[in-house]
């Protein structure tokens, strides 16, 4: 009897190349879609890019952050400051201000983790509190009350020219046009940036930490340094989404950009519903709340302890979320982390195949 | 009279089936041992006994009335009281308290109280202030035993109470016990060390992989006898 | 600027945060639960006291006799039936599950009470002040100050002097080992959460009396106790009134030299003491 490591099925690589395919018929979504849903799509995609880091620092990294609306406001002020502060073009800026949420991801790191679990939460907050309290006073980026965006450099994105020209429209279409690209590439990256860590060496370190920490630490898997690792991995992704969002915003202010409500909350619920730690479930969960917002928005507090309430109902019955439950039914896996474990009968030539975490 | 039977109690791990139609009883004011190789299945009967592994109701009968499913919470307050392996201390606790706490479940008024427990182990009351976790092994095993006859208890527990102790201290814990025993409670010993428990006792049951390979009276049984119950025929 | 009068001023702001942190230190202490929503259910208790206070026509302190036992039992209630499913291993389900609870109280509360600012009406206490040589202070805060210790007292009295406080210390160790001595650790539990509610009412009522609440502020009330639990040291109480009056002093300090670094000092005391002393001022012996 053989045995040997699989972590694809054929469904896997099928999804693969739906995957692929998908990603491709979306870029070519503004060629058809009205600029309302292009907004939308926007939406949909950068809150998912967004849930996909926490979910990389929660539910991989069992790294609880309440703080991620720290890496958002300093994204999207580094963004504000290149621009209206050194005229940098918006674009350039926003891939610059992923590394501005990186440094300064280095310091909060340093404080958080001197706390543990719980405690580890809450510290992530009074930091990105300690962030907006600063950015409020400084006085050249609007301080309370924020700013806005020059309306010469959002006219003038790089290539903006080129999609009017393209999709015959105006420039304020255009950038809608630009930002929908972006979030696309940044979502695609994301989940398989994400994707490919979980699979690599590093991500069976991290499950085994999330398992057992002792037994993890005495086969010489260094949680700590995996954990800064995957923290400033989404500092980085979360600082330039957060860029991204104040780009097609163009108007921000610290408490809308470090609110915890909108960059937080929302994150982790749609993570929770959706399915922690399965890079399914927030793609499921962006979906159901993008549906509840619609529905709801209108009903202003109803719908966020609807939200509440949800997260609750779930994480109490059914705690792997929407997508677990599906699974469960059906067995199906678009994303395999699990390693299979295959064993080959040379008799029979059928495999069984037995899951092993 | 007999004061705790089992019928048949089987136990289980998730899967895993660590005990098998084990058949014992134990009558009031009798001391019981258990022996058995490492894995036998040893604390798993004793946890079953006390409730905090789940059986079959009728698996236990202890007074004449099923208890086999009752939860460790109440099945001290019935009268059996448990000494668990390692001691298991409560750290934040200190001596007198890990004492006090062991009447939470009642019986005061009973024999067992602070004043008699001093007396069996003097050593307990110097040091009745000090946090538990700071006495030596021996002493943390008399506090252990206390703690365990603080509630009264009809029947004692006790899970290798001389595991890692020089031998003098061993000899003190061991002669405390016919003080235990003759206020009535039965007590069920479980040891490695074949011949402490026996010559303890006065039955004793060999347990090996989940099933009782021996039982009787230590007098009447032959050492070959024991030795193979206890590895097994031919080990 | 009166030196004197900011320190008095910042102390006695201490007592509030210690009150604010006693009931989220006790949950921690025993079943090492951060409950996320604590600040929202001192909110929530504000609010209720509004009600009686208002409904019955009586004084706020009055009230907070009838609130108490409410408190007592929705704590009772919420630990049995939703945190308590909650605990285990896993750190993710009760603080997941108590930051859900967070956003549905304040969106309960905005829903049923509007977000306009209230006040418990204290009458002729709320300006009352005593002159104490060179500085005045006010009654309410003297109060505030002389509850939270006498709640620091009372849980220290309960914690190492009843048979109750052997059960919590004792589950708090081991609740398997617990179990054997007839303890039953859900009602430890459930007991613990009810008499943090019993504090969370006593410094609802202070919350209340001494400034405007709406539905918004709990989750900055939650974040001065962590930060005044922290400072202290995880499971002394009497840290916990050491932690607050240090929060409580610089934030009057940092708000004496400008109204806008109020809060701002506070979360960089903290800051700064969790790089000096990151186990906190009065860390306990064992952990
Ligand atoms: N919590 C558990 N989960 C799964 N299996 C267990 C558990 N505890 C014990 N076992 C298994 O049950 C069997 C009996 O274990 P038990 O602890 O009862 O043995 P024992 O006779 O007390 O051994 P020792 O002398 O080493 O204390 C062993 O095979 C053990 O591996
Ligand atoms: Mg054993």
């Amino acid at each position: 009897m053989r045995y040997s490591i699989q972590t694809s099925t054929r469904f896997s690589r099928v999804s693969l190349a739906l995957a692929v395919a998908m990603v491709f018929m979306l870029a070519l979504l503004p060629a058809y879609a009205s600029r309302g849903l292009l907004q939308d799509m926007f939406f949909i995609l950068t809150m998912l890019t967004l849930a996909q880091f926490w979910n990389l620092l929660a539910g991989y990294g069992g790294l609880l952050s309440i703080g991620q609306q720290a890496f958002v406001g300093v994204g999207g002020y580094a963004m504000f400051a290149l621009v209206i502060l050194h005229g940098w073009d918006p674009l350039a800026a926003v891939a610059v201000a992923g590394c501005a949420a990186l440094l300064v991801s280095i310091p909060m790191g340093f404080f958080s983790f001197r706390l543990h679990g719980a405690y580890f939460a809450i510290g992530t907050w009074v930091l990105a509190e300690v962030l907006r309290l600063l950015v409020a006073q400084f006085k050249a980026l609007g301080g309370g009350t924020g700013t806005s965006l020059p309306r010469a450099a959002t006219r003038n994105l790089w290539g903006a020219d080129w999609v009017k020209e393209v999709f015959d429209v105006k420039s304020a279409a255009a950038r809608d046009i630009l930002a929908y690209w972006l979030a696309l590439a940044l979502a695609a990256a994301a989940i398989a940036g994400i994707y490919y860590l979980l699979r690599s060496k590093q991500g069976l370190a991290l499950s085994a930490v999330r398992d057992n920490a002792e037994v993890a630490r005495s086969v010489g898997v260094n949680a700590h340094r995996l954990k800064w690792q995957i923290f400033l991995a989404s500092a980085f992704g979360t600082g330039i989404t957060g860029a991204l969002i104040y780009l097609q915003k163009a108007r921000i202010s610290p408490d809308a950009a470090f609110s915890v409500t909108d960059w937080t909350a929302y994150i982790i619920f749609i993570v929770v519903i959706g399915g922690i730690g399965t890079i399914e479930g927030p793609i499921l969960g962006v979906l159901v709340f993008y549906l509840l917002q619609s529905l709801l928005a209108d009903y202003g507090s109803w719908y966020l302890l609807s939200l509440g309430v949800a997260g609750i109902t779930v994480m109490l019955f059914a705690p792997r979320g929407l997508w677990g439950l599906i699974s469960d039914r059906t067995g199906v896996q678009c994303f395999p982390i699990r390693r299979l474990l295959v064993q080959h009968s040379n008799k029979t030539g059928e495999n069984s195949v037995r899951n092993h975490h | 009279m007999c004061l705790l039977k089992t019928n048949r109690l089987a136990a289980h791990y998730n899967d895993f089936q660590a005990l098998f139609a084990v058949d014992l009883h134990l009558d009031a004011g009798e001391t019981v041992a258990i022996i058995g190789a490492n894995g036998a299945g040893k604390t798993t009967l004793l946890r079953s006994l006390c409730g905090a592994l789940a059986n079959a109701p009728e698996q236990i009968v202890f007074d004449g009335e099923p208890v086999g499913a009752l939860s460790a919470e109440q099945v001290v307050r019935r009268g059996i009281a448990m000494v668990p392996e390692g001691r298991k201390l409560f750290p934040s606790l200190s001596v007198e308290e890990n004492l006090q706490i062991g009447g939470y479940a009642g019986g005061a008024g009973g024999f067992w109280n602070l004043a008699k427990l001093y007396e069996l182990f003097p050593v307990l009351g110097e040091r009745r202030r000090q946090p538990a976790t700071r006495l030596s092994g021996g002493q943390q095993q008399m506090v252990a035993i206390g703690r365990a006859l603080m509630s009264n208890p009809k029947v004692l527990l006790c899970d290798e109470i001389s595991l890692g102790l020089a031998p003098a201290v061993i000899r003190d814990i061991y002669n405390a016990l016919p003080g235990i025993r003759s206020q009535g409670a039965g007590v069920i010993l479980v040891e490695q060390d074949i011949s402490r428990a026996l010559s303890a006792a006065n039955r004793f049951y060999c347990i090996m992989e989940g099933r009782v390979t021996l039982s009787g009276e230590p007098e009447n049984a032959s050492r070959d006898a024991i030795h193979d119950a206890y590895f097994g025929v031919g080990a | 600027m009166n030196y004197l009068d900011t320190v008095v001023q910042g102390v006695l702001l201490g007592g509030l945060y210690a009150l604010f942190a006693a009931g989220l230190s006790l949950v921690f202490g025993i079943m090492r639960l951060v409950n996320l929503a604590h600040g929202d259910l001192i909110v929530l208790a504000a609010y209720l006291l509004l009600i009686t206070a208002s409904v019955l026509g009586l004084s706020p302190f009055v009230a907070a006799a009838a609130v108490a036992p409410l408190m007592f039992g929705i704590g009772w209630l919420l630990q049995r039936h939703v945190l308590g499913r909650t605990l285990g291993a896993d750190i993710l389900p009760p603080l997941l599950v108590t930051f859900g609870l967070s956003i549905a109280l304040q969106n309960a509360l905005l829903q049923g009470f509007s977000a306009d600012s209230r006040r418990l009406n204290s009458g002729a206490l709320a300006t009352a002040s005593i002159d104490l040589g060179p500085v005045s202070v006010g009654v309410l805060p003297l109060l505030t100050f002389a509850s939270a210790i006498v709640v620091i007292i009372a849980l220290n009295q309960l914690f190492y002097r009843t048979e109750l406080g052997r059960a919590f210390r004792a589950t708090s160790d081991d609740a398997d080992t617990a179990r054997l001595m007839g303890i039953q650790p859900q009602r430890i539990f459930s007991g613990a959460t009810a008499i943090a509610m019993l504090v969370v009412t006593i410094a609802a009522l202070y919350l209340g009396t001494r400034a405007n609440f709406d539905p918004s502020i709990g989750p900055a009330r939650l974040i001065y106790a962590f930060e005044a639990v922290i400072i202290g040291g995880l499971g002394s109480l009497w840290g916990t009134l050491a932690g607050g009056i240090t929060i409580g002093l610089a934030q009057t300090i940092g708000a004496a030299i400008n109204p806008e670094w109020q809060i701002l000092s506070g979360h960089i005391a903290f800051l700064l003491v969790l790089l000096l002393k990151p186990r906190g001022l009065f860390p306990r012996a064992f952990d």
